[in-house]
C-alpha cells in the first residue's frame, strides 16, 4: 500500500494530547506511523488543520425505517439529486439520502467511521445490505434490546447471565455492534397502543418496569465487557418536562462501573440529550433543562452522551419510539408510517419541519448547543444531530461553527421570530464559551471513539491507529473574519484518508476505499437454557424459521472487521 | 438415497414461506419432492426439473426461428442494445435476487435507462397512497401473536396467497392469540363470492368499483356520524357492526390486495383505508399491508429505494434518478413510443401489459431473461433463459411485510446454465467498456 506524509498542518490530536502544533503524520499500510520512507507521497497541509477521521456514534443511516423514510418521501429528493461522475454513484435524497450519497457525504466532511443507530434484529440482513452499499465508511450498528421478548423475561427473573447470552447470541445473528434500547418497554406497550411514560410504568403483560429492563441490561453488558456502553434513547421522549424522566434514568447507572478491555469507562451512553432536556408543563411553557441535564451528566463520569442538535431544517423523524411517532403526528398531522416487529422492537417515521418561525423549535435548537457548550468533559459529550431526527448529518459544518462562534450563533438566536421568548426559555444567550478546535476533536473523534471501545483503532493519530485523517483549509493561527469560514471548511476536506487510502481530495471523492462493516463477536459459555428457549420462541411466535435468521457473511457481511470478547471466563 | 434440504425459501409469492423441506437426489442435481409447500409453491420447484427445458440463449432469426447461441454471445448483444439506446427500459426485477436487482440498477444507471418493476401494474398505486399519507404496518409475526381482528379486502389468500393464513393471520396459535382461529374475526370485503369470503365471519359484499365508498363509509362510521341507508350495496347496519368489531379489538389489520389497488379510485382507495387504520389508532391498535405478489417485488423498490431514492417507475435518462409514475412508469413509457430497447427480466409484461404495449416492445430490440417460455420471451428478439432464484440459485428476497430472508439453493442449475446475477454482471462489464466508465 501507498505511503504518505501529511506535512505541516496544524494538529489536532486529543489521544495525544497536540493541541494544534506544527506536526507532520505519516502513514503506512493503512495504519499511522512514525515514520515513512522517502518515496512516500507528500501532501502539503501547511495552514491547514489536520485532525483524525471523526467518528459518528449515533446516526439512522440503513434499515428498514430509514429506507421507509426514502419510499414514502419523494419530496424529499427534490432539486437534491446528483448525477453520475466519474466514480461517483448517482444519488439522492436531502434527509435520507441513498446509500451512495450517505458515504459519499460523510467523507467528504472526513467522516470514517459511522454507527448505525437502531436495527431491528429481524431485518438486520436489510441493514446490512445498505450498510454494503454504503461507501468508504466503517460501519456498525446496534441491535435494539430494550423491548426483546427473551430481555424482558429474563429480566423479570433477575437472570443477567441468561441475558448476556442471549445478547451474544443475538449480536453474532445479527453481526450487530452494541446494545441499544428505545424506549424501554414502551415500545413492548406500544404493540397494543399504550406506552411507558416514565421508568416505573410497568410494561403490559410482561411484569416489568423500564427501570429493571436499563439496569439489567448495564449489568449484562458489564458482564460481558462489550467495547461499547448499553445506549439508551430513554422514556418520555420530546414531552414538556421530560428532563425529570431523563434524570430518574440516568440515576439508573449509579453504582455501576464499567468493565472492559477496550478503555471505555461510561455505564451507560444517553443519545439524543436534547429531546430529553425539555421543562414546562406544556408547549406554553416548554422550557430548557439543559442545566439540570448537564450538572448531572458533569458530575457522573460513568455516563457519555450525544446532542442531537435542531438544525432548523425540514427533516424526516425516524425511531424504534414507536409511541413517540404516532404522538408526533398527532401534532404536526404530516403523514405517519409505522411498523411493529414481532417480539423484538416497532418504529416510526413522520416528516418534520423545525421552523426557525415556531418558538418551540428555536428552543429546541437552543438546548441543543446549550448542552455541548455546558459540558465540561468534552470527552464525555458528543456532537451529533441524531440523523435524521433532529437534522441532517450534512448539517455538522453548521453546528460546529454555532458552537465554535457567539458571533453566529448570537445571530442567529437574537433573530428569531420569537427572538424574546426563545431566549427566555434557555440560558443559551448568557453562555460566552465557544468549542475549540481541539474540543471539537475530542467531541468528534476522540471521545465518540473511546465511548464505542474503538480507542485504539480510530479517532486519534497515534502511530498504530488506523490511517484515517481529514485534513480541512482551516487555518487556526489566523484570525476567525467570518464564522461562515469554519462551515464552508468543514463541509468540504481538502484531504482525505479512510484506513491510509485517500478518498477525497479537495472535496471529491477520488477512491471508494475499504470499506469495512464493524461487529462484537463476544465468546460466551454454552447455555442450554437460552439456546432453548430461543429454538421455542422461533417454533412458537417467530414468522421466520432460526436457520434463515442469521445474517451470513457472503452478501451481507463482505468485509467484516469483527471485535472479539471473551466473557467465558466471567 | 436421498438427502433433505431444510427451511427452504418458496421463491413464489409475497408470503415467502421459509419452512419448506425439498428431497433431492444425493448428486444434489435433481429435485424429488417438496414438502410443506402449496400447490403453487411446489410446482415452481417441480418443474424446474423438466426435461425439454431451454438451457442456452436463443437468438430470433429473421423468419421466426430461433438459434442458440452462447452466453457470451447473448451478453454481447445485451449489452450492445443497453449502451446504444436512447432511452432502454428494463422491467420486471419481482422474481430476481436482491443482488441481481443491485447489478441491474448499476447497469441502468450507466446506460441511463428508466427501471422499473411489476408494481408498475399491482402495488404502484400502493405506494402513491403511502407517499401520501403514510403507512402503520407491522410484520406477519405481529399478526399472528396478537391479531384479532383480520380484514382481507379485495384479496382472495386462499388462492393467491395459499399459506398466508395457516401460517401467519387466521390460524396459527401465537402468542397473545391462543386459540388460533377461534379468537380471530374475520371479515372479508369482496364483490366476489371468494373461497376466502366463504370463510369470513362477515363478508360485505361491495358494489364493485365502490371500495372507496365503503371505505369512507367506515370513516363516518367509526366517528359515529350520519350514514345513509345503504353505502356501496351494503346496509348500515353491517357497516356499523363491521366498524364495532373493528374498534372492540385488541389488534387489527386490513390485508389488500389488487381488488382495491387497481380498480376504480385506485390509489384513493389506499388513501382511504390507510386514513380507516389510522382512525381506528386512537380507538385500538391496527394495521395495514399490502398482499405483494412476486416473492421479491418489495426487495426490487427496496434496492431501488436505497440506491436510487424511489421504489419503482424510476428515470436516470438525466443521469440521475426522477420519478413519476404516469409519465415514467413502463406502459405509459411504451404506449408512448418513448422506448428505443427493452430490457425484461424476472416478470411477464406480454402477459400482464395491455396489447398496445406489448406491440411496442415487440417493435423495438428487446431481450428477456427468464428460465421460462413466456409471451414476452415469445416476442423478444433475444431470450436468456436462467437458472431458477431459489431454487438453483439462493439470494436475498424480501417478504410481503418487508422482511429479508435469504433464499436457498436446493439444487445445481443444468450445466452450463447462468444465474441472473452472473448473466447481468457480464452485461455489466461489457456495458461499461462500451460506454468508456471504468
Amino acid at each position: 500500500m501507498a505511503e504518505y506524509i501529511i506535512k505541516n498542518g496544524f494538529v489536532f490530536d486529543p489521544v495525544q494530547g497536540i493541541k494544534g502544533e506544527k506536526a507532520d503524520v505519516a502513514i503506512k499500510d493503512g495504519k499511522i506511523v512514525k515514520d515513512v520512507s522517502k518515496s512516500a507521497k507528500v501532501i502539503d497541509a501547511a495552514g491547514k488543520t489536520v485532525m483524525a477521521g471523526a467518528v459518528e456514534i449515533h446516526a439512522h443511516i440503513a434499515g428498514p425505517k430509514v429506507n421507509l423514510g426514502r419510499i414514502y418521501r419523494p419530496e424529499d429528493k427534490l432539486f437534491t439529486c446528483t448525477a453520475t461522475k466519474g466514480i461517483e454513484r448517482t444519488g439522492s435524497g436531502n434527509s435520507i439520502p441513498s446509500t451512495f450519497k450517505t458515504g459519499y457525504e460523510y467523507a467528504k466532511m472526513g467522516y470514517t467511521t459511522c454507527m448505525e443507530a437502531a436495527m431491528p434484529p429481524m431485518f438486520s440482513r436489510h441493514v446490512h445490505e445498505e450498510i454494503r452499499d454504503t461507501p468508504i465508511i466503517d460501519e456498525g450498528a446496534f441491535p435494539v434490546f430494550g423491548n426483546n421478548w427473551f430481555v424482558m423475561e429474563y429480566l423479570k427473573n433477575n437472570e443477567v447471565e441468561n441475558t448476556a447470552a442471549y445478547i451474544a447470541w443475538l449480536l453474532r445473528a445479527t453481526k450487530g455492534y452494541a446494545v441499544k434500547v428505545v424506549n424501554p418497554g414502551g415500545t413492548e406497550a406500544w404493540g397494543w397502543g399504550l406506552n411507558c411514560l416514565s421508568i416505573n410504568d410497568p410494561v403490559p403483560y410482561f411484569d416489568i418496569t423500564p427501570a429493571e429492563i436499563v439496569k439489567g441490561l448495564i449489568e449484562a453488558n458489564e458482564y460481558l465487557g462489550l467495547p461499547h456502553s448499553m445506549h439508551i434513547h430513554p422514556n418520555n421522549l420530546g414531552n414538556p418536562g421530560c428532563y425529570q424522566t431523563t434524570l430518574d434514568t440516568l440515576n439508573l447507572a449509579d453504582g455501576y462501573k464499567a468493565k472492559n478491555k477496550f478503555g471505555r469507562e461510561q455505564v451507560m451512553h444517553i443519545t439524543h440529550m436534547q429531546f430529553h432536556s425539555y421543562g414546562g408543563e406544556n408547549w406554553g411553557n416548554f422550557e430548557s433543562k439543559a442545566t439540570e441535564i448537564m450538572d448531572y451528566v458533569n458530575s457522573h463520569k460513568n455516563l457519555t452522551m450525544d446532542t442531537g442538535n435542531v438544525t432548523l431544517d425540514e427533516t424526516t423523524t425516524m425511531t424504534a419510539d414507536g409511541p413517540f411517532e404516532h404522538h408526533l403526528t398527532g401534532l404536526n398531522h404530516l403523514k405517519w408510517a409505522n411498523c411493529d416487529v414481532e417480539l423484538e422492537t416497532a418504529a416510526g417515521v413522520v416528516p418534520y419541519i423545525y421552523s426557525p418561525d415556531i418558538k418551540v423549535c428555536a428552543i429546541q435548537w437552543s438546548i441543543g448547543l446549550e448542552l455541548a457548550l455546558l459540558a465540561k468533559d468534552p470527552m464525555r459529550c458528543f456532537i451529533t444531530t441524531d440523523h435524521p431526527n433532529a437534522g441532517p448529518f450534512t448539517r455538522y459544518p453548521r453546528v460546529f461553527k454555532w458552537l465554535m462562534s457567539k458571533k453566529a450563533r448570537d445571530e442567529r438566536l437574537n433573530t428569531f421570530k420569537n427572538a424574546d421568548k426563545v431566549i427566555a426559555a434557555s440560558t443559551l444567550g448568557s453562555i460566552d464559551r465557544e468549542i475549540t478546535l481541539y474540543e471539537l476533536a475530542q467531541m468528534t473523534r476522540a471521545g465518540p471513539a473511546k465511548s464505542l471501545g474503538l480507542a485504539n483503532i480510530c479517532g486519534g493519530l497515534k502511530p498504530g491507529m488506523d490511517a484515517d485523517v481529514a485534513v480541512y483549509d482551516f487555518n487556526p493561527d489566523k484570525p476567525l473574519a467570518d464564522p461562515e469560514m469554519i462551515e464552508t471548511a468543514f463541509s468540504r476536506a481538502a484531504y482525505v484518508f479512510k484506513s491510509g487510502v485517500q478518498v477525497v481530495t479537495h472535496g471529491d471523492i477520488v477512491n471508494i476505499g475499504n470499506k469495512r462493516t464493524l461487529w462484537v463477536d463476544v465468546k460466551v459459555n454454552d447455555n442450554p437454557q437460552v439456546m432453548r428457549d430461543i429454538k421455542e420462541k422461533f417454533l412458537k411466535y417467530y414468522s421466520m424459521t432460526q436457520a434463515n435468521y442469521e445474517s451470513l457473511g457472503h452478501h451481507f457481511v463482505p468485509n467484516p472487521l469483527a471485535l472479539e470478547v471473551d466473557a467465558t471466563q466471567v | 438415497m436421498t438427502k433433505t434440504v431444510t427451511d427452504v425459501v418458496c421463491p413464489f409469492c409475497g408470503t415467502l414461506c421459509d419452512d419448506l423441506e425439498v428431497s433431492v437426489t444425493d448428486d444434489g442435481k435433481q429435485i424429488l419432492d417438496v414438502y410443506n409447500a402449496c400447490a403453487i409453491g411446489a410446482e415452481k420447484f417441480l418443474h424446474s426439473q423438466a426435461k425439454d427445458r431451454i438451457t442456452r440463449p436463443r437468438l430470433q432469426q429473421p423468419d421466426g426461428t430461433w438459434k442458440d447461441i452462447s452466453y457470451d454471445e447473448a451478453a454481447d448483444y445485451t449489452a450492445k442494445m443497453l449502451a446504444g439506446a436512447k432511452k432502454p427500459l428494463m422491467y420486471g426485477w419481482s422474481s430476481v435476487n436482491c443482488e441481481a436487482q443491485s447489478v441491474g440498477n448499476e447497469i441502468a444507471e450507466t446506460c441511463r435507462a428508466c427501471v422499473d418493476n411489476t408494481a408498475a401494474v399491482c402495488h404502484g398505486t400502493t405506494l402513491i397512497a403511502v407517499q401520501d399519507i403514510g403507512l402503520p404496518t407491522c410484520t406477519l409475526g405481529e399478526v399472528k401473536n396478537r391479531a384479532d381482528t383480520i380484514i382481507f379486502w379485495g384479496c382472495n389468500p386462499c388462492h393467491a396467497h395459499p399459506r398466508h393464513m395457516s401460517r401467519y393471520s387466521i390460524f396459527p396459535r401465537g402468542f397473545f392469540t391462543g386459540k388460533g382461529h377461534k379468537s380471530r374475526k374475520l371479515v372479508v370485503v369482496d364483490p366476489r363470492v371468494t373461497d376466502t369470503a366463504k370463510m369470513a365471519d362477515m363478508h360485505l359484499q361491495v358494489t364493485q368499483g365502490q371500495d372507496y365508498e365503503l371505505l369512507n363509509a367506515f370513516r363516518v362510521a367509526i366517528r359515529n356520524e350520519w350514514l345513509p341507508d345503504v353505502v356501496a350495496g351494503i346496509p348500515k347496519e353491517k357497516i356499523i357492526e363491521a366498524v364495532t368489531m373493528m374498534k372492540a379489538g385488541r389488534f387489527g389489520i386490513i390485508f389488500f390486495g389488487m381488488g382495491v389497488t387497481q380498480s376504480l379510485g385506485k390509489n384513493h382507495n389506499i388513501d382511504e383505508a390507510i386514513a380507516v387504520t389510522k382512525d381506528l389508532n386512537e380507538y385500538t391498535k391496527f394495521s395495514i399491508m399490502p398482499m405483494r405478489g412476486h416473492y421479491n417485488v418489495t426487495g426490487s423498490g427496496e434496492v431501488l429505494a436505497w440506491q436510487f431514492g424511489y421504489p419503482y417507475s424510476v428515470d436516470l435518462t438525466r443521469g440521475f434518478p426522477r420519478y413519476n409514475p404516469g409519465d415514467t412508469s413502463s406502459i405509459d413509457l411504451l404506449n408512448r413510443g418513448e422506448i428505443d430497447a427493452a430490457f425484461v427480466i424476472g416478470s411477464d409484461p406480454g402477459a400482464h401489459f395491455p396489447i398496445s404495449a406489448v406491440k411496442k416492445i415487440s417493435q423495438v430490440n428487446s431481450v428477456c431473461v427468464d428460465p421460462h417460455i413466456t409471451p414476452t420471451s415469445g416476442v423478444s428478439k433475444l431470450h436468456v433463459p436462467v437458472a431458477f432464484n431459489g431454487v438453483e440459485t439462493g439470494g436475498n428476497a424480501y417478504r410481503m411485510d418487508n422482511v429479508p430472508i435469504d433464499c436457498r439453493k436446493v439444487v445445481d442449475a443444468p450445466e452450463g446454465m447462468l444465474t441472473d446475477e452472473q448473466f447481468l454482471v457480464m452485461v455489466r462489464d461489457r456495458v461499461k467498456k462500451l460506454k468508456g466508465v471504468a
